[in-house]
């Protein structure tokens, strides 16, 4: 599903990620978890084609085509769904109209036919059942005077929505509730496949109790430095980052 | 026959009189010597005077033009026109200046609404025209206007007597029939409405043809005490179409005017937007969204003024500007010694759409009184990166988005719209000029 080779980005004159490699095959969740500054959303912004980073060397592979080559939009029409950390609110605009465009553009280059509006309200109706949104919350601006927890429900409702092969949850859990917690998870839990793959970007273990990942991988100054199966994240929640460092560290001294 | 202003600027007014047919009606003569020797005095303003600084005017005022001859134009040619849903309205329809009886129809009741052309109006309603008509817009000051109170003629009078609501709305059309000329026209309107008494007013401008049209028109309105009067205006005519539109209003005790101008078309559209408040505890709402595109200019400039106490003003024009298009916005307000307890607010957002478009904008606030609240801002610039972004994530298109978010800034003025059939007419328009869904 997802090849990541030496991937090396920066940030004006700052390198964030420094040769960072991951493999996700379909069906599989990895969590990535580090201390601040290690470069979680700069890997979730690269992913999605943010263009503030740049690439200064290495390779993504999705589903076989050249990730990095692709524009941000043509990402989302193969299949890579980002759900924001810090959803932004847009004044004017309601998730109904703008996700009837985006569903209908990313039928388009698939060669399908458009969603007609009657079945485009049926398939809401069934997706807002499984994040427990209600219709009023998707007529309103985007995001606008929604709580933190909404802004994340909304975020998985257009997941369900687009369902995309490969979703990046950035920091998904941050600001919410444990009752929130519980809905996203839950929404999530109920798109999972054997074909489609997550990679789950948490500072916390706790939303790992109710998305429960295959692998778990630590991010450090720009590099996965370790890679484990679940337990690894109960260990770092335990023992926290400081073993990990000194062992890199270590290493390299 | 042909009329050229700067031969115009150059006559004698007894001879022009002659001329031009004008009407010796007592109410209609009283001013027109004054005025034109006040248009002579004046002349018309040039990007030389400050208030006309961007908007450019020489090669319209320069031109000959024709005036209007006899109508040709059926329902069926406006018919492309026509706000869908809208209901039966009080309807007057003017082309080239000149009033159709045929394309109007009135559905109130007299004893809610006066409602006729100016002429009639004159033999309708001789005091109220007497005491009112000329009173509010002033020749002394302003070119336009005096042009405007020497020759026109013709126009729209509406009165709303005391205590009545006007159920419908009152739609005036102003066509500019230029298939075959060039055509120079005016329009002279009065609004009156009375004590306690509404009415919603709808203005379109359009063009039939591909010729160049000026008009020039010039609207006094007078609100009694809590009197409420809605005003929309559709500017949409075509790229060759030059327009300066006054409109004077004065308000007494406890009224509220509140206006939307939307202007979508026109070569060059001067908007003179003047509020008075003359008495206490009035209201004005000053609304606008202009986007012009190619190489044309809108020019609003707006001025409230806060005569007396407890007055509250609102402002906020928008403009969405494409090519090498130019807006303008000049927002006075003015807020007299003893207009304590002012509340005036005001602002002007622009999205520029291309690196050669360009807006002046210029808040003016002149500030007398010490116990008030007033605040001004302004903002242009372009599209949020963040917001495009985000909806690029979820796979829309640059353009898509763009589309998408400009739509959504400019519909912002058309809540401030309570007639939803216009609401609806002006956001699918909107829309297919950003080529995005309503």
């Amino acid at each position: 599903m997802l090849s990541i080779n030496n991937l090396r980005a920066s940030i004006g004159d700052k390198e964030i990620l420094k040769g960072l490699n991951l493999e996700v095959k379909p069906g599989e969740v990895h969590a990535i978890m580090g201390p601040n500054g290690a470069g979680k959303s700069t890997l979730s912004s690269v992913l999605a084609g943010r263009s503030d980073y740049e690439v200064t060397a290495g390779d993504v592979t999705f589903m076989g085509k050249d990730l990095l080559e692709l524009s941000a939009e043509d990402r989302a029409r193969e299949g890579v769904f980002l759900a924001f950390q810090y959803p932004i609110e847009i004044p004017g605009v309601s998730t109904t109209n703008f996700l009837k465009t985006a569903i209908n553009e990313i039928r388009k280059y698939r060669g399908q036919d458009p969603l007609d509006a009657v079945s485009f309200l049926n398939l809401m109706k069934q997706k807002m059942k499984s994040v427990n949104i209600d219709q009023a919350l998707l007529s309103r601006s985007l995001n606008e005077g929604f709580s933190g927890g909404e802004k994340k429900r909304n975020e998985v409702f257009q997941m369900a929505m687009l369902e995309p092969k490969l979703a990046i949850l950035d920091e998904t859990d941050s600001g919410l509730d444990i009752d929130a917690l519980r809905i996203v998870a839950n929404g999530v839990n109920q798109l999972k496949n054997e074909n489609n793959s997550f990679i789950v970007v948490t500072h916390y273990q706790r939303l790992l109790d109710y998305i429960v990942p295959d692998f778990v991988h630590v991010l450090y100054n720009g590099r996965i430095v370790k890679s484990g199966p679940k337990e690894l994240a109960l260990e770092l929640e335990a023992k926290g980052y400081d073993w990990i460092k000194e062992e890199v560290d270590g290493v390299k001294a | 026959m042909k009329f050229d202003l700067q031969d115009i600027l150059k006559s004698d007014i007894k001879d022009l009189a002659k001329e031009l047919s004008l009407s010796d009606n007592s109410i209609l003569a009283e001013h027109r010597n004054q005025a034109f020797e006040s248009l002579q005095k004046l002349g018309l303003p040039t990007t030389k005077h400050e208030d006309w600084k961007y908007c450019n005017l020489s090669t319209a005022t320069k031109k000959s033009y024709s005036l209007a001859t006899e109508n040709s134009l059926t329902n069926a040619d406006l018919a492309q026109f026509n706000i869908a849903d809208l209901g039966e309205a009080n309807i007057l329809t003017f082309v080239n200046g000149v009033y159709q009886e045929s394309l109007s129809t009135i559905v109130s009741p007299s004893t809610e609404l006066t409602i006729s052309n100016l002429k009639d109006a004159l033999a309708i309603e001789p005091n109220l025209l007497s005491n009112n008509l000329f009173k509010y817009a002033n020749y002394e000051t302003d070119a336009y206007t005096a042009l405007s109170t020497a020759l026109a003629e013709s126009g729209t009078f509406i009165n709303v007597p005391n205590g009545k609501a006007v159920e419908k709305p009152v739609l005036i059309r102003y066509i500019s029939d230029v298939r075959s000329n060039d055509t120079f026209a005016q329009s002279r309107n009065l609004f009156l409405v009375g004590k306690n008494a509404q009415a919603t007013v709808i203005e379109l401008y359009h063009t039939i043809g591909a010729h160049q049209s000026f008009n020039n028109i010039v609207t006094e309105i007078a609100l009694s005490e809590n009197a409420i009067l809605t005003n929309y205006k559709l500017q949409d005519e075509s790229n060759s179409a030059y327009q300066v539109n006054t409109t004077q209003v004065n308000l007494l005790k406890e009224s509220v005017y509140s206006a939307v101008t939307i202007t979508l078309g026109g070569g060059v559209v001067r908007n003179n937007l003047n509020t008075v408040l003359n008495a206490e505890r009035t209201e004005a709402n000053l609304y606008g969204l202009f986007m012009p595109q190619g190489e044309t200019l809108i020019d609003n400039h707006t001025i409230v003024d806060h005569a007396m106490p407890n007055c509250n003003s609102n402002e906020l024009y928008k403009g969405v500007l494409s090519d090498n298009s130019t807006g303008v916005f000049n927002g006075k307000i003015f807020v007299r010694k003893d207009a304590q307890k002012t509340n005036a607010f005001q602002s002007n957002k622009t999205i520029l759409l291309s690196d050669n478009a360009t807006i002046n904008t210029k808040p003016q606030l002149e500030i007398f009184a010490d116990d008030v609240k007033c605040s001004h801002g302004a903002t242009s610039g372009q599209l949020d990166e963040e917001a495009l972004f985000y909806l690029r994530s979820r796979g829309l298109s640059m353009q898509s988005a763009k589309s998408l978010l400009v739509y959504a800034f400019a519909t912002d003025i058309l809540e401030k719209i309570n007639n939803e059939a216009l609401k609806s007419h002006l956001e699918k328009l909107i829309a297919t000029r950003l080529n995005t869904e309503a």
